[in-house]
């Protein structure tokens, strides 16, 4: 006799009980054991169908191809520059993948990008071993200038941008800050010192409370306020 | 949070920050809880902001040194844990950690706030003798206000331990209510210089930024008793002034905050 | 005489006050505070991240690495001198095996994750009350685990098993052991297993069935702490 043994969006940690017997199908972050299946980490339970998956409430980013992230220069290298993307693993941009112009053998890189510089950059590679490689070429990619850069925790990135953009536009209109935001948690705010800041809140707002209900409403709230 | 040390150079020419504070505000909240640990004499923990540091004091009894026979003595010692800043390593403490512990170490005993000669047990036999452990918790900067803030309190509330009166031996779990002979407040405060203007209190992300620091240990009266700079670049001898003027304010700030946490 | 009352005064299988909190600290990727008595426990976990030295990668998945250390003034006498001791690099050691057994590193090859365990104050117990603080906080990292780990001293007084001695009952003037036991929550799986003093096989085994609840008991602790963190009425709305 199959039976759910958590509340949808409950809060789980490792090892937890979410079901008992052989109806349901371990999702994301849950793992069958005998005939009972189990939590992987902290996170939100849900079910749709048969399948339970637990969104993690925390935890490392995952290098995936097509992901635009924010990354510091950290080395030059003959070819290129090494960027540190606030994981365990650095990510390589060729100088035929940074700009469209032709870049000419001996010119010195640190003019294109200063070790560190940020920038906006998307994976285009990643290995087995987690090596990463980016391009820049691309239209919405460059060389970050002023502003500031907050870093969240990447599980809450969704959120932060919202379903089809809504909560990041939501957030823009509302500060009048360009925001940029990275898929490994980091986050480029440019606008005023007061936008900026409001931006900052904002966003922090939805890290700390994004696993609980009504959180649109919380942020139209909070925003509508006077700057 | 992460900037280009432009920006905040920049807002600092407009007296900004980018937390929106005044150039000689201190963050909230500050926090100071003491005899936060039963097996220290004395202890606390400090928060300013976002920065947590702990400080205890231990009393042992030595043989005196020999050029000061009828003396006790002090010693401040840091570790910058690896826990509270992912940059620091684990292993013997670095320039940083010896830095700071050595400045907060000479605002004290410069000072004289703690008069070696009380405690002297036995002139050239048995004397007590004080050591201040700092530990960090979190780095979000000004490490070595806080550490100083957090060893004046784990001093002041420090209470010496009882001695057995045959045997010599002390006895660590029990407390005598006897504190230390301790006169005066000595408090260390680090001013920066961002882009030619002076703040207290930075953030992490602020220390990054700056051009050049004066650390100035004083007293309630105002009697400089430390001084330590660092940076790059050079101070001229009115900023040098006016970087003490601030110093003395904002000691004479957090010594009120000290009082009031302990009267609490 | 039998050990029957003991010193505090608790029941043989009375654990002390317990308190435990999560994210206690802004820099790290998960923390977690834990206090059992007087022993109290601060964890910070940061990683997956680079490893240094690099030779210390491994290419299939990532490493643990516990660093335990007492601050200088938690010890119940004189100043501990800072530095590695023997002690606290043995005890670094255990750590990781116990919590290497149920963490899932697989998908971060070439990282480490770094535990760091500091205590202000210690009064026995210290490496149970450290893992226990650090699988808190490998959880609020987010880190995979299939299960929680919690850890608990057993041990025999005077011929008497008992859960979670203090330091009086450590250096009870009799024949003690005082047995450090970490368990897996769903299946109780022993994963840290240590021994001072003298015990016969059958009390031994009797200590380790008494594990099994007080252990539990340091679980719920465990999950209270991560739960909490995270839950509906805890806004500041």
């Amino acid at each position: 006799m199959s039976e759910l043994l958590v509340q949808e969006r409950s809060v789980v940690v490792p090892g937890e009980a979410l079901a008992q017997g052989m109806d349901f199908l371990p999702g994301d972050n849950a793992y069958r054991d005998k005939d009972k299946i189990y939590s992987k980490v902290l996170g939100l339970a849900s079910v749709s169908g048969r399948v339970i998956r637990i969104t993690p409430l925390s935890g490392p980013y995952l290098p995936k191809t097509e992901d635009k992230i924010i990354a510091r220069v950290m080395d030059i290298t003959i070819s290129g520059w090494r960027f540190d993307t606030a994981t365990a693993y650095s990510a390589m941009l060729n100088v035929r993948d940074a700009t469209t112009r032709f870049v000419k053998k001996e010119e010195d890189l640190s003019q294109i990008l200063a070790i560190g510089d940020y920038a906006i950059v998307k994976i285009v590679n990643v290995t087995s071993q987690n090596l990463i490689d980016l391009t820049m070429k691309e239209p919405g990619l460059h060389k970050i200038i002023g502003g500031r850069i907050i870093k969240i925790n990447s599980q809450k990135v969704p959120r932060v941008i919202g379903r089809q953009g809504s909560m990041i536009t939501l957030i823009k209109d509302k500060t009048g800050c360009d925001i940029t935001v990275g898929q490994n948690g980091l986050i480029w705010i440019k606008g005023t010192l007061e936008g900026e800041m409001k931006a900052e809140k904002a966003i922090k707002l939805i890290e700390a409370k994004s696993h609980l209900e009504g959180l649109t409403e919380k942020m139209e709230r909070f925003l509508g306020e006077s700057a | 949070m992460i900037v280009n040390k432009e920006t905040i150079a920049e807002l600092a020419k407009e007296n900004k920050r980018l937390d929106n504070r005044t150039l000689t505000e201190f963050r909230q909240p500050i926090l100071i809880d003491t005899n936060i640990s039963w097996t220290a004499e004395g202890s606390a923990r400090v928060q300013i902001g976002e920065t947590v540091v702990m400080a205890g004091v231990k009393l042992s009894i030595e043989k005196p040194y020999n050029d000061t026979a009828d003396e006790g003595g002090i010693m401040v010692n840091a570790e910058l844990s690896p826990i509270s800043n992912p940059e620091f390593e684990a292993g013997p403490p670095g320039m940083k950690a010896v830095e700071l512990a050595r400045v907060v170490d000479r605002g004290i005993r410069e000072a004289k706030a703690i008069d070696l000669k009380k405690l002297c047990i036995a002139p050239g036999e048995k004397a007590w003798f004080v050591i201040v452990d700092i530990v960090s918790l979190n780095d979000d900067g000004n490490l070595l206000d806080a550490a100083g803030l957090a060893a004046l309190a784990a001093l002041k509330t420090a209470k010496f331990p009882v001695v057995d009166a045959e045997t010599g031996a002390i006895d660590y779990k029990q407390k005598t209510d006897k504190s230390l002979p301790l006169t005066k407040e000595p408090l260390p405060i680090t001013v920066y210089k961002v882009n030619g203007i002076l703040l207290v209190d930075p953030s992490l992300e602020e220390e990054k930024a700056y051009e050049a620091r004066l650390t100035v240990g004083s007293d309630a009266k105002g009697t400089i008793s430390a001084l330590q700079k660092g940076g790059d670049v050079a101070l001229t001898i009115e900023e040098i002034g006016r970087m003490i003027d601030l110093a003395l304010e904002k000691a004479s700030f957090l010594r009120k905050e000290l009082t009031k946490a302990l009267k609490a | 005489m039998v050990y029957t009352k003991r010193i505090d005064g608790r029941k043989i299988d009375e654990l002390r006050p317990m308190e435990a909190k999560a994210g206690v600290i802004k820099n790290a990727n998960g923390s977690a505070s834990f206090k059992i008595g007087k022993t109290w426990a601060i964890a910070g976990v940061y990683g997956p991240r680079e490893v240094v030295p690099r030779f210390m990668a491994n290419p299939k998945h990532g490493i643990l690495r516990c660093h335990y250390t007492m601050m200088p003034f938690s010890g119940s006498g004189e100043r501990i001198k800072p530095g590695r001791s023997r002690r606290a690099q043995e005890i670094s050691m255990v750590m990781e095996q116990s919590l290497a057994q149920v963490v899932d590193l697989s998908a971060f090859p070439n990282s480490v994750v770094d535990i760091f365990v500091e205590l202000p104050q210690t009064d026995a117990g210290t490496r149970c009350a450290a893992i226990s603080a650090a699988c808190i906080a490998l959880a609020d990292a987010g880190i995979p685990m299939k299960d929680m780990v919690s850890s608990v001293a057993v041990g025999q007084v005077d011929g008497t098993v008992v859960a979670d001695l203090n330091y009086n009952e450590e250096s009870y003037p009799a024949i003690v052991s005082d047995i450090p036991v970490a368990m897996l929550h769903n299946t109780k799986e022993i994963s840290l297993l240590q021994m001072d003093g003298e015990i016969s096989k059958q009390d031994l085994i009797k200590a380790l069935e008494l594990a099994k609840s007080a252990t539990e008991k340091v679980y719920q602790l465990q999950v209270k702490a991560l739960k909490e963190k995270y839950a509906v009425n805890n806004e500041d709305n």
